[in-house]
């Protein structure tokens, strides 16, 4: 049964049904971004520690030249780890069918007649290898799809220099492959790269490692110290040409795993926030107003004995509505962008399944952190209203009280028309709102700018990496150190206009306490294919005497340039070296060394050698290329990056759009909500001021002026701040994703400024309109006889 | 009532037509008030003939004019009298151009209001008519001489604000806001703001309404200043028969009728009011 006062509410509310529909809206914003960020962390973090626990993902992980099998004894007795399984992991030149360009892949032993005891693979589809079958493997899933392949189909693989057919038996799924990407690319490219499981006797003949292995992998007991069971391990792997062991934290896929997490878990409730505290600044104007208005009303109430804290639950109620409908939109959208948008991050995941979830608790806080800030917002209006003693309520409100503006006291008032007075006196008067409000329309602003300031600085590093840096068209990398005589086979390949020889080395370097493992590169000095860039955006070839290094990594090693880095080889004869930086690098993926390959080349106290040749091709003739390159044994891989580029288009690139349209969607949602709310406010609060006007000749348009004046000033004085909102964000965001992993430079193209502006401005003037049209109804005539 | 209402009236017709009405007006009050001879009036500035004024309030039709012929003339000070409900604020607002009669017609000098649509009855505000509102109605965020010159701005010919100011003894608070001034000195802030732009009628609506008697009778001698001083057509509504006192005519309303016109033999100024 509804109370008399209760329809009071119902009539209350729906007699500002606009400016009511745009809170909720606002206050839903708030809730779905709570429920999208918090389902996504939640399923994705779920759906890792599931997988990772059914197929026991190891901990720890270390790879070496060969090592007998006696040595896996030894390793799993080390104290604090639970189990441990030695394998041999080799890097293959593949030729599939339909596909041009070389790929490569990464074949991984399986033990025979047994499941490994961590790192265990899921089948998704087909059957597990048969005892004794050399030809038979299990591919990973992306790979199969984005080839196209199927059950029963063969790939060619050059196996240890010789041409072998494999034939796919299963398609599988692996905890280390969640996240499958070649070591040293940028985006992850399926269909160039496949992991393949081949039957652990037929892969140790095919490349002689019979009674060895060069990958072991653990998992550790609950409680152990992984710094001192990695310490263990390369103090046994070290003889064997052990490159060092590793945690999780280094290991790729976890690696760009928990970089996604993170980001989610950091940056995910600012979105939130902002909404919310923007909808509980909105209920306090509203309210305020409308307590305003309806002065009397509550002063006759308590004249009729209502208690305050009845009146005050009245208006309570009012916001509590609002709050309970965009609740109700709010996790319905959350839910669904939930769902949407981790399927959406997971495209470029592997997982058996996703272990979607929208959990109770998460609807939960989302709901009860809106209605809090809303009621936060809206009591002190409240409090203030019922507070006043009735008889007082009864008189009307003084009329408010002005002065001259800043501007004015400046001496700047001779310069200013009436109208304009009246527009800055009435926002200097309230300066807690007008700010707000400001700050808000600029809030929107920035939302914008942060959206699309992550396409602008892909698509810089897209371009400094692929168009500046990148100058070569392929990379080839071989299996052993060659002689740099490679280099110049590979120039003389029909097709090839030029080749440059590299080689990298895996390292530890130190400066200090401080260690991290750097793949060190050697270029040639002066060489062209491969360049370094600077935090200038300039890029330089090689140059001599010295290291130039990832500014990154000089940061993580505390150091700079000048002083001096101990590098410790991790091959061969493990060499440990004393290099100067001799610059610093502002690459964005990756912590990197480079060095020139005369002296790293000096530094293995080698003869030239290469482990990579970078070329540029012909472009009439790549399929020869492609062709020739397949041929040749002892290649590793062979990257193309034309692949690189459309891979990213097709992955990331889509993702950051549909992010965009959502982000662009909820910046109109806060300006709207902010301006067509004040548009509403402001008429209300002068629609006797500007019937006034009316009557004494007025044109229409001139009171429009004044109404959307006020509007206007406070949407252009948002422009400049909310530009430097965005920067800042951008700025915060950029930091934030400071990461060993990747970084983002700090680039914003004007567009996106000019963007972000016109998205708001057109939210103003929509919201202005729609606003003036009421003013073609103001009462004239009632505004005479009434008082307000 | 002779019927007079002409589609096109010239001003000279009009003058002549005002006398047979005047006439036709004291032949009325002759049987319900002491006749007295006309004042010395000048043309005729506004001619309502026939005019009905019906409200649709919901279900109820509201006749709030029923049937109004009147004419106002040049500097003459007229106070509409009676209780509320009379249709005389309804007959001022068409007469200034914020309403249109239902039936009937109003002519302003030589133009037929009824026919101006939204922006011609604008221009007419703008240009021609003066108003006070029994609530001041000032802009809060203007100071008392802005609230002026918001009208001297886009009025074509208007007197400076402190000019204005001055007439209503208001120059020692130009540079005052609305919420520094008491009722009284706001009314006349008003009065300023409405005479500044040289209107031709100056409609005052229960202008000391919401004012005690002192203040009211320095706003009433505000008022009786601009229309003897600048000779502006005055009308003035009010409930209080003392202030009809101060008028050439007065013309008492009720129940949406003119029940009778009187032209007071002696004015008086506001200062010997009492009420």
């Amino acid at each position: 049964m509804l109370t008399s006062l209760d329809r009071k509410l119902v009539r209350d509310l729906t007699q500002r049904l606009g400016q009511v529909t745009m809170i909720a809206l606002v206050v839903s914003a708030g809730v779905a971004t709570f429920i999208n960020s918090r389902t996504m962390l939640f399923s994705l973090e779920n759906t890792r520690a599931a997988f990772y626990e059914r197929h026991n993902f190891a901990h720890v992980f270390a790879t070496l030249k060969r090592a007998p099998d006696a040595l896996a004894e030894r390793l799993a007795e080390i104290p604090g780890v639970q189990r441990l399984e030695t394998r041999i992991v080799e890097a293959v030149n593949l030729d599939v069918p339909g596909l041009d360009q070389p790929a490569v892949g990464q074949i991984i032993s399986l033990p025979v007649n047994r499941r490994p005891l961590v790192n265990q693979i899921y089948l998704r589809r087909g059957r597990w290898l048969a005892p004794g079958r050399s030809d038979e493997v299990l591919v990973i899933e992306k790979f199969v799809q984005e080839n196209k392949l199927d059950l029963g189909d063969k790939v060619t693989a050059i196996i240890n220099g010789r041409r072998k057919d494999l034939q796919i038996v299963g398609v599988v799924l692996s905890p280390e492959f969640v996240f499958q990407m070649k070591p040293g690319d940028m985006v992850p490219d399926a269909k160039h790269f496949g992991v393949f499981w081949m039957d652990h006797e037929a892969l140790s003949m095919a490349f002689d490692m019979e009674g060895a292995f060069n990958h072991a992998a653990a998992t550790l007991m609950r409680g152990a110290s992984e710094a001192d069971v990695i310490q263990r391990f390369d103090q046994l792997i070290d003889p064997y040409g052990g490159t060092g062991a590793y945690g999780r934290r280094d290991q790729l896929s976890h690696l760009l795993l928990e970089s996604d997490i993170q980001g989610l878990r950091s940056t995910g409730l600012i979105a939130p926030t902002i909404f919310l505290g923007v909808a509980a600044f909105l209920l306090n104007v509203v309210l305020a107003r409308l307590l305003s208005l309806q002065r009397d009303q509550i002063a006759a109430l308590k004249a009729f004995g209502y208690s305050n804290f009845a009146i005050g639950w009245h208006y309570l109620k009012f916001v509590l509505l609002i709050v309970i409908v965009g609740s109700i939109l709010g996790s319905f959208m959350g839910a669904r962008l939930g769902y949407i948008f981790t399927e959406m991050i997971a495209r470029v995941y592997q997982y058996p399944e996703l272990l979607i979830q929208v959990r109770p608790s998460v609807i939960a806080s989302a709901v009860s952190v809106a209605g809090g800030a809303s009621i936060l917002g809206a009591l002190g209006a409240v409090v203030r209203a019922v507070r006043v003693p009735p008889a007082e309520a009864m008189r009307p409100e003084p009329p408010s009280s002005y002065g001259p503006t800043i501007l004015e006291r400046l001496g700047f008032g001779r310069f200013l028309p009436a109208v304009a007075r009246m527009v800055l006196r009435h926002l200097e008067r309230r300066p807690v709102k007008t700010s707000v409000s400001i700050l808000a329309i600029g809030l929107s602003i920035g939302i914008v700018v942060v959206g699309n300031f992550i396409e602008d600085a892909i698509d810089f590093v897209l371009h400094t990496q692929f168009h500046r840096v990148q100058q070569y068209d392929m990379a080839v990398t071989s299996v052993e150190p060659l002689s740099t005589d490679v280099a110049y086979e590979l120039a003389n390949m029909p097709g090839v206009m030029q080749a440059q020889p590299m080689r990298t080395v895996s390292t530890r370097i130190r400066s200090g306490h401080r260690t991290r493992r750097v793949g060190l590169t050697g270029l040639p000095t002066g060489g062209d294919l491969q360049r370094l860039i600077d935090h200038h955006g300039s890029v330089y070839p090689m140059p001599p005497g010295g290291l130039v290094v990832s500014r990154k990594l000089a940061d993580v090693l505390r150091i700079e340039v000048g002083d001096v880095l101990r590098v410790e080889v991790l091959e061969d004869k493990r060499p440990v070296l004393e290099l100067p930086v001799v610059s610093l690098l502002d690459d964005v993926q990756g912590l990197n060394a480079y060095i020139s390959l005369d002296e790293l080349n000096r530094a293995m106290m080698q003869g030239p050698r290469a482990s990579g040749v970078l070329l540029t091709v012909d472009p009439a003739k790549r399929t020869e290329v492609y062709h020739a390159l397949k041929q040749i044994p002892k290649l590793a891989g062979v990257t193309v990056k034309d692949n690189a580029i459309e891979s990213f288009k097709n992955t990331l690139a889509k993702n950051l759009g549909e992010m965009k349209k959502i982000n662009l969607f909820f910046a109109i949602v806060i300006a709207v909500g902010v301006v067509y709310n004040g548009a509403q406010i402001s008429l209300s609060e002068r629609s006797r001021e500007l019937a006034t006007l009316r009557v004494i000749g007025f044109t229409r348009g001139e009171i429009s002026a004044i109404l959307l004046g006020e509007l206007g000033t406070m949407t252009l004085i948002a422009i400049p701040f909310g530009i430097i909102m965005g920067y800042w964000f951008s700025a915060f965001l950029a930091l934030f994703m400071d990461q060993e992993v990747f970084r983002f430079p700090l680039i914003i193209e004007r567009s996106t400024f000019g963007m972000a502006v016109s998205v708001v401005l057109a939210a103003s003037v929509v919201s202005g309109l729609i606003v003036r049209r009421e003013l073609d109804h103001l009462d004239l005539i009632a505004v005479l006889k009434s008082r307000e | 009532m002779v019927s007079l209402a002409r589609p096109k009236v010239s001003a000279t017709h009009l003058v002549r037509v005002r006398q047979k009405a005047l006439a036709c007006n004291n032949a009325i009050m002759s049987r319900t008030a002491t006749a007295v001879p006309p004042p010395i009036l000048g043309e005729t500035v506004f001619a309502a003939r026939g005019v009905t004024k019906t409200y649709h309030m919901g279900e109820v039709d509201v006749h709030a004019l029923r049937g109004i012929d009147m004419e106002l003339f040049a500097g003459e000070f007229v106070v509409l009298l009676g209780p509320s409900g009379s249709g005389k604020s309804t007959l001022l607002n068409i007469l200034g151009g914020l309403d249109v009669p239902s039936a009937g017609s109003v002519h302003y000098r030589d133009k037929e209001l009824t026919n101006f649509d939204d922006a011609g009855l604008t221009q007419y505000r703008r240009n021609h008519v003066g108003f006070v509102f029994q609530f001041y109605n000032l802009i809060p965020s203007l100071t008392a001489r802005e609230n002026v010159a918001l009208i001297t701005d886009i009025a074509k010919n208007p007197m400076d604000p402190a000019e204005a100011l001055a007439l209503v003894d208001m120059t020692h608070r130009l540079d005052h806001f609305p919420a520094q001034l008491s009722g009284g000195e706001q009314q006349r802030v008003a009065i300023a703001r409405a005479v500044a732009k040289r209107p031709d009628v100056l409609l005052c609506d229960e202008p000391t309404g919401a004012l005690d008697v002192h203040t009211g009778i320095l706003v009433l001698d505000a008022i009786q200043k601009i229309n003897s001083e600048l000779g502006t057509t005055t009308a003035v509504i009010t409930h209080n028969a003392v202030i009809a006192e101060m008028a050439d005519r007065v013309i008492s309303m009720s129940d949406g009728r003119i029940h009778g016109v009187q032209v007071n033999k002696t004015k008086r100024t506001a200062s010997e009011l009492e009420w």
